[in-house]
């Protein structure tokens, strides 16, 4: 029963799909990919409301699906909870009634009983007599999750998954960041897989145990969402979590300990952190814009540091406490983004012509497989 | 006033309603949730009764339900009475002409109900069965009142049809539309024009309850 969820999904059509993904009981698993990457015909299919052409699902000791060997449990025979895009409450029962409509296996008192504690937990006591429409958006989805976890705890007789699909993407901000801190403090006292689909990486990052990148239905890397995000596997994965410092590079001839020496930009780069490549490979690399510091100009830096980029600033976008900044480095030519504090932005008077020293922090450094087809 | 004729209408109306509803969900669904093929042959034929002249219709249900055809002989068999000019025989006619006001309204009422609501019950370990009497039936519901009311209301007015199967038997197949023919021929305009009119009083009656009901549940589901 405590090996949790293990999906394994393969189609060439009508949505191409390959993709793995497990979840322990009690993790939480975030699907994040682009609109159109598969990620919520992934969770269908494990809802069972999708037939994938090839996989396997199962849950605890329970077969889900086994397309080899012809098993194909319908939904209603797998103990999921769901919780919709639109939340898909049925505008004509109340709020008690919706989550009541999970629990119908238990006699009516204690299936009203379960369903009025599950609306508390979700912080919707003294609302249960309301009907979707008289609800607000964030109400809705906490119906919509009691509902869910209602269905996926029940009685607790079967192995269970809860699957969130973009849960929070109906809500204003304000309500969402509410609702997001309140899964958080819920789901520490569930012990069953969750799996959270998403497009958003800071919810992500917020949320989950472990990612898994899905590009084109393929399920790319999976992992922590710091890792994912910091040390992608590969340009594909890097260009999905936004690092735009992507750059081409050879590794150099010489190696001390755990320190890779990098061609770059007619520079050579130290890189911290033990990554083995042999010496002439040529390799992908990247810095996320954390990894970039800016020199001020009140601290005098030595120019001969380690790693250290002169260049000239192309673009400054201010975005309230933050500067997105775009430096074109003297050697090389290429576009390294970083932002820093808007006012340190303005006393050292970074503004578009001017020439700014930075620096790359040798373990911030990440490299990757080279591949074509890089800007 | 013929209280004979009009008890038998509305005797027809309720048989009608009552054995049709069920037949019409079950033909509904279907029509407005899968691609099978024929569909649209279905779809055509449910609406032919919308555009026959009912004396066609009649005449064609005269020959498939008469003494001559299998059906009649079959029933004939089965129960020592004759389909054509009997009440049955008018009850099965009624079914029929009545499928388009009874199939339509339901279907669209179908088509209303989203994919997502019933995937969200299948989803919560609802059975089919179970989603069709907790979330269709209660989501289509205001189509369902609509399919009772034009059946309902349909059957009492309904003239030629029941003329060409049923003839004019009093207390067998005479209804009151026939009735009031009858009362036209004979220069009884008393009696044609109070039985006209508590036609009228009924339809409009029936009508405005379904108005009224739907506004209910349009409120109600806000």
């Amino acid at each position: 029963m405590a090996e949790g969820l293990s999906v394994a999904l393969r189609q060439r059509a009508p949505i191409p799909l390959d993709c793995q993904l497990s979840c322990a009981p009690g993790e939480l698993i975030a699907l994040v990919g682009p609109s159109g990457s598969g990620k919520t015909t992934a969770l269908r299919c494990i809802a069972g409301l999708v037939r994938p052409q090839q996989g396997r699902i199962s849950c605890g000791a329970d077969t889900w699906l086994d397309t080899g060997a012809g098993i194909m449990r319908p939904p209603q025979l797998r103990r999921v909870g769901i919780v919709f895009q639109s939340y898909s409450l049925l505008p004509h029962l109340s709020a008690l009634d919706n989550v009541a409509l999970a629990l119908w296996q238990l006699p009516s008192k204690e299936r009203s009983k379960m369903a009025q504690e599950w609306l508390a937990r979700t912080h919707l006591h003294g609302l249960e007599q309301r009907r979707p429409g008289e609800l607000s958006g964030g109400q809705q989805q906490r119906v919509a999750l009691a509902r869910a976890l209602a269905r996926a705890i029940g009685d607790g007789s079967s192995a269970a998954a809860l699957l969130l699909d973009e849960p929070f993407s109906a809500v204003d901000q304000v309500t969402r960041r509410k609702l997001q801190q309140e899964l958080a403090r819920l789901r520490r006292e569930l012990a069953i897989p969750i799996v959270l689909v998403t497009h958003d990486l800071d919810e992500a990052r917020m949320l989950a145990d472990r990612m898994v990148l899905l590009h084109h239905g393929v399920s790319l890397q999976a992992g922590p969402p710091e890792v994912v995000m910091t040390r992608p596997a590969n340009a594909a994965v890097a260009r999905l979590v936004g690092l735009s410092n992507l750059f081409e590079g050879v590794v150099g001839q010489e190696c001390a300990h755990a320190t890779t020496f990098l061609e770059a930009f007619g520079l050579r780069l130290e890189v911290k952190g033990g990554q083995n490549w042999a010496p002439g490979t040529k390799v992908l690399w990247a810095v996320p814009p954390e990894g970039v510091h800016l020199n001020r100009r009140s601290h005098a830096v030595s120019r001969e540091g380690v790693n250290q980029v002169l260049g000239r600033i192309e673009d400054c976008v201010v975005l309230g406490p933050f500067t997105h900044v775009t430096l074109r480095s003297a050697p090389g030519g290429a576009r390294l983004a970083f932002s820093l504090p808007s006012h340190i932005a303005r006393q050292d008077r970074i503004v578009p012509g001017a020439e700014a020293l930075v620096t790359l922090l040798p373990q911030a450094i990440h490299l990757m497989p080279w591949e074509a087809q890089v800007s | 006033m013929d209280w004979t004729a009009f008890a038998l209408s509305l005797k027809l109306a309720a048989s009608t309603t009552v054995v049709l509803l069920p037949l019409a969900v079950l033909l509904a669904r279907p029509l407005a949730w899968s691609g099978f093929r024929g569909k649209a042959l279905v779809e055509t034929l449910v609406a032919l009764p919308l555009v026959l002249p009912p004396t066609v219709l009649g005449y064609y249900l005269l020959v498939a339900l008469g003494a001559g055809s299998p059906i009649g002989q079959a029933y004939t068999a089965l129960t020592g009475r004759t389909l054509v000019f009997s009440f049955d025989g008018l009850l099965v006619a009624s079914l029929i002409f009545n499928l388009p006001f009874a199939v339509q309204p339901i279907q669209r009422a179908f088509d209303a109900i989203p994919l997502a609501a019933r995937e969200a019950a299948w989803c919560c370990g609802l059975s089919h069965w179970r989603t069709l009497w907790r979330v269709e039936l209660p989501l289509a519901w205001p189509g369902l009142l609509s399919a009772i009311v034009l059946t309902f209301a349909h059957t009492l007015g309904e003239f030629g049809v029941v003329l060409m199967v049923g003839g004019n038997i009093s207390t067998e197949t005479r209804t009151v539309a026939i009735s009031i023919f009858d009362r036209v021929q004979a220069f009884d305009e008393r009696g044609a024009a109070s039985m006209s009119a508590l036609l009228v009083a009924l339809s409009f009656a029936a009508i405005s309850a379904f108005h009224l009901l739907t506004r209910r549940i349009g409120r109600h589901r806000g």
